[in-house]
């Protein structure tokens, strides 16, 4: 059993802790690409000072984190800027054609044994697995 | 305000988790998308650890109709497919695997994350921007092949 695991584990207690929260206390449905996307197309205007409060939180928590306790991490994502572009767009264009991404239909849809949730993690982890192959090991661009 | 103070802490709280797990690290993430190669199983702790409080957290829901702050819980989960599901999951789990970043990550690696990260950002939010016209577009030309 290697330490990142443990982290790994500990972190998404975390994670399911803060979508029990926001479950409980807020009765939403902590899905990322939701609260972000509905603040970008307009369509979750009517609850934006609570979506802008879920991105502050995300943002701002992780900004005072890692100059303490990680001072110089790194994503490490890849310094090709046209494949992070495409990256950026395929994520953002797919994760609200199918309403949700890791955290909405990951963590939120499996957790309550939803079709769609479980449907959507099939999909994204299979087409996840098959860009890696492309990207990586056959086009060697990442 | 109630509502917010607790979205902000969730937001943090679901921030804090991110950066623990390990998850705004990208290779850890291709990593783990990586079967082929130097397979990476630290994700599926995180998933793991994820759906537990929250697995006990819809049971409790199903037992109540409100939430502490008075909105009604979300109702059962559509049980319909639908062709926009598998596209667009397909689509992001390709943009995924690719740079290794999610949506969440994206947001909580905003100030640390350097120009990559920023790019990353920006372009995902172009991309859902785009969404609504480009879905739009998907159901008409369903429309007009049926």
């Amino acid at each position: 059993m290697q330490i990142e695991w443990l982290f790994g584990l500990l972190g998404g207690l975390m994670i399911g802790g803060a979508a029990a929260m926001f479950l409980l206390i807020n009765g939403k449905v902590m899905g990322a690409s939701g609260i972000v996307g509905g603040l970008v197309d307009r369509s979750g205007w009517a609850s934006w000072a609570e979506r802008l409060s879920f991105v502050a939180g995300l943002a701002l928590v992780p900004a005072i984190m890692v100059p303490l306790f990680w001072p110089g991490l790194s994503t490490n994502i890849t310094p090709n800027l046209a494949a992070v572009v495409g990256a950026g767009l395929l994520v953002g264009v797919g994760t609200r054609l199918a309403n949700g991404c890791t955290s909405g239909h990951g963590v939120c849809g499996i957790s309550r044994f939803s079709l769609r949730g479980m449907v959507a993690t099939v999909f994204y982890l299979l087409a996840g697995g098959l860009s890696v192959v492309v990207f990586k090991h056959l086009l060697g661009v990442v | 305000m109630k509502r917010n103070i607790f979205s902000f802490l969730a937001g943090g709280l679901f921030g804090a988790g991110l950066l623990v797990s390990g998850m705004t690290d990208t290779t850890k993430v291709i990593g783990w998308l990586d079967i082929f190669g130097a397979w990476d199983p630290t994700l599926a702790f995180v998933l793991g650890g994820a759906i537990l409080p929250m697995a006990v957290a819809w049971n409790f829901a199903s037992r109540r109709a409100r939430a502490v702050l008075g909105t009604e819980f979300p109702g059962a989960p559509d049980p319909r497919l639908g062709r926009n599901l598998i596209v667009g999951s397909l689509m992001f789990g390709a943009g995924w695997g690719l740079a290794g970043l999610c949506p969440g990550p994206a947001v909580a690696s905003i100030s640390w994350g350097g120009v990559g990260g920023l790019t990353f950002l920006a372009a995902m939010i172009a991309g859902m921007a785009v969404a609504p016209v480009l879905r739009e577009r998907l159901d008409r030309a369903a429309i007009a092949l049926r």
